[in-house]
């Protein structure tokens, strides 16, 4: 058996290098004719040129205010001088100390909606992740219907997330909720339970992320799997592997490449997700689902201090960049021996 | 060379859109001068009921001063978000409602033209309005950073038919009768009581009049905060009480923050309601006037020492021009027009609520049973929310944490006087002086 597997490993990374067709031109070639060509100037250009209104949204979009942000971190932003930045005291880490502080009630309430977050992200992104290819897996093959269910499945993801959250608090509520009363009609709620508030909030939460998510983790999948040559499964086949072996020993490794990507950007999305919580729970998320992306919201707009709110957005941006980096040497380091 | 020029123009062409965006100013009307912008607060049934009670008016305004006004009208949910956005970017609107008790916020933040003697005068005088109503309109000692449109009070609305059904002749005057008469009134059918319970305003509210007959303060008289005072402590438990442990509000509104409880007294889920000027939206339900009265919000039966005789804060809506508006003129004339004793029967008579001059006071528009009521409750037991800068965070921190005690009731949590100071002090650390 050991032999089998080994071999289909071997057939994985071999299918993986026939998988970048050798372009036409000898590389060599290639590169001595573009050294020997000299560009017009204006050719030359153009790229910068066309790329020149995307930097300029960029920086206007992200870099500038994340700028301000951290700018705003330092400083005293309140009410008073919200008309003026300018006139907002200079803080320095106050700001910091009061968000990290864990003897105050705001860092401990930060603290816990960290711990909530990481818990919430976790288990969205797993479950989004594990339904993707379960979904991208079994309609991978062709039959009567697949199209139909592709669409079906990818719909949660083209509904507009305000118009898709808002139908959830709906069904959710206690009351008047589609959700209560299907439990009620199975017999399975005896008291009618509260999804929007208390401890069921946190199941409600994750249930609405991965519903919205997880069509994109099967949209990739989906894309991916497609690449993967059918040589492959048929080799693997031959060599007496399973379902699962083949899930393992073919899929998984030649999926590599892009869940690396995959689950760093649902990690990064569900980390950060505002909408979903703010149209859930109207503004103010109970405790037991109290995202950090909603708490940095409350603590920055119920008590209008945009200074303490910018310095726990500007804490929350470097966990996130630590984490990312983080991953991606972890995990680039995983793939080089086999590359 | 045509390459190069295309290159140019096709760069050009992209990114003259994209610098016009990010450079468009907001619509108060630079180019057009005789157009105003006004975010309106919902006051009626709904966002487009509002718009169609609004619109003639506007339309009205139009004919006589050729000024056009594009109205918004702005969810209460939204409205004070909406405000600091535009107070922060000095984009938006020229003429916003705000709710009176955010006046001393608002005040704080300088973004509105303030009402000095000379302004009220462009806008009609300063003794045209309801003194009361105009005190509520910014902190002590100050102009006023708007002036009042809507004048508002708590009122104790109750199901006649349900109250003569369960033998209860006549509504109840103090905490303990209507705790009483609620479970009477409360079987599987119907709650005695509909709450707002996430609704993190109304909250607010109640927790300030509770706390006025319990002997409290939200704020010290140097403007510190003192929410966890036995006498709030007291005062807020015994308001979410009326769930977790009297059991005379649906468990489930503690889930409501959009006006469900309205709902559920028009529709017979509920037998009483503590509301402000609700009949139009009452009205619009299919419930009508003779079907309700309408009383004052009881007091307690032994008031505590210190205990105050207020039943309701001094409720309303008032009209604000922010300073960024590049037709001051303008905005105010459009404040003096909605302020006229016309606009004032019109409109006030439209939402149940009474008018913020005095002038029209005794019109015969405000002589139903439900405005007799708030007007005797506005003149006699009313008192003003705490004219400080940090009213608006006690509203949203002491709002959100009454929001917390209520789903910890629903779910069956005991609801202690350690829980519930717990929450308070909670709110308290994190107001931002």
């Amino acid at each position: 058996m050991a032999t089998t597997i080994g071999s289909d490993a071997a057939v994985a990374r071999r299918g993986r290098g026939k998988s970048t067709p050798p372009p036409g031109t000898p590389p060599a070639r290639r590169r001595a004719s573009a050294a020997g060509r000299r560009r017009p100037l204006g050719r030359s250009r153009l790229p910068y040129l066309l790329l020149l209104p995307a930097l300029v949204l960029e920086l206007g979009v992200h870099i500038v205010p994340m700028a301000v942000g951290a700018w705003m971190s330092l400083r005293e932003m309140t009410q008073f001088h919200i008309q003026s930045w300018s006139t907002a005291p200079f803080a320095g880490l106050r700001n910091y100390r009061a968000t990290l502080d864990l003897d105050t009630a705001t860092g401990r309430e930060l603290l816990h909606s960290f711990w909530v977050t990481v818990a919430f992200t976790v288990a969205s992104v797993a479950l989004s992740w594990l339904l993707g290819l379960a979904a991208g897996v079994f309609l991978q093959r062709p039959f009567r219907g697949r199209a139909l269910l592709r669409t079906l499945f990818l719909t949660p993801y083209a509904l507009p997330v305000y118009a898709a959250v808002i139908t959830w608090t709906f069904l959710f509520q206690r009351d008047n909720g589609l959700v209560n009363q299907v439990l009620d009609s199975i017999g399975l709620a005896g008291h009618r339970p509260f999804w929007l508030i208390g401890g069921n909030s946190f199941a409600a939460i994750l249930v609405v992320s991965v519903w919205r998510q997880w069509p994109f983790a099967f949209l990739c999948i989906m894309a991916a799997l497609q690449n993967i040559p059918g040589e492959l499964y048929e080799a693997a086949y031959l060599d007496g592997a399973g379902f699962f072996q083949r899930l393992r020993h073919v899929t998984l490794p030649m999926l590599r490449p892009m869940n690396q990507v995959l689950i760093l950007v649902l990690f990064l999305w569900t980390f950060n997700d505002f909408n979903t919580p703010y149209i859930l729970f109207g503004g103010s998320a109970p405790r037991q689902a109290d995202l950090i992306s909603i708490h940095i919201y409350e603590s920055s707009f119920h008590t209008w201090n945009f200074g303490q709110g910018s310095a726990m957005s500007v804490t929350l941006l470097l966990f996130l960049l630590m984490v990312s980096v983080v991953y991606l040497l972890v995990t680039n380091r995983r793939v080089r021996p086999d590359a | 060379m045509r390459r190069r020029r295309f290159a140019t123009i096709a760069a050009a062409a992209l990114l003259v859109p994209a610098l016009a965006a990010c450079g468009k100013s907001s619509d108060t009307g630079a180019a057009a001068p005789k157009t105003l912008t006004y975010w309106a607060s919902n006051q009626g049934a709904s966002l487009e009921f509002d718009k169609k009670v609004l619109q003639p008016e506007l339309d009205k305004f139009k004919q006589q001063t050729g000024i056009t006004v594009n109205v918004e009208v702005v969810p209460w949910s939204d409205l004070l978000n909406r405000l600091l956005t535009a107070a922060t970017t000095r984009k938006g609107p020229d003429v916003v409602n705000i709710g009176n008790t955010w006046s001393a916020s608002m005040q704080a933040t300088g973004a509105f033209i303030p009402f000095d003697d000379a302004t009220l005068q462009a806008v009609g005088g300063k003794d045209r309005f309801v003194p009361a109503a105009l005190a509520s309109a910014g902190a002590a000692g100050k102009p006023a950073t708007a002036v009042p449109l809507y004048s508002l009070a708590y009122a104790l609305y109750y199901n006649k038919r349900m109250f003569a059904d369960a033998g209860i002749s006549s509504p109840p005057a103090t905490w303990e009768q209507l705790v009483a008469d609620g479970k009477k009134l409360t079987n599987g059918k119907q709650w005695g009581l509909a709450v707002e319970g996430a609704n993190v305003s109304e909250n607010a509210h109640h927790a300030f009049t509770f706390s006025q007959q319990f002997g409290g303060q939200w704020f010290d008289a140097a403007g510190n905060p003192t929410f966890a005072t036995p006498q709030n402590v007291a005062a807020v438990k015994r308001y979410i009480d009326l769930m977790a442990t009297d059991k005379i509000v649906n468990p489930g509104n503690a889930e409501y923050a959009q006006n469900q409880s309205v709902s559920d007294f028009a529709n017979h889920k509920a037998a009483m309601l503590l509301w402000q000027a609700v009949g139009s939206s009452l009205k619009a339900q299919n419930m009508g006037p003779d079907e309700y009265g309408v009383t004052p919000v009881p007091f307690l039966a032994s008031p505590p020492s210190g205990g105050r005789h207020i039943d309701s804060m001094v409720a309303g809506i008032n009209i604000a021009v922010f300073k960024h508006t590049r037709n001051r003129e303008a905005a105010l004339q459009f404040v003096k027009f909605m302020t006229s004793d016309a606009e004032q029967v019109i409109l006030n008579r439209t939402y149940g609520s009474l008018p913020s001059v005095k002038t029209v006071e005794d019109n015969a528009a405000f002589a139903a049973p439900e405005q007799k009521a708030i007007q005797q409750v506005l003149s006699t037991t009313a008192a003003p929310l705490p004219q400080v800068p940090e009213e608006s965070q006690f509203e949203t921190l002491v709002g959100t944490a009454m929001k917390e005690l209520f789903a910890d009731a629903a779910n069956g949590k005991a609801i202690t006087d350690d829980a519930v100071r717990q929450k308070l002090s909670q709110a308290q650390q994190q107001v931002t002086k």
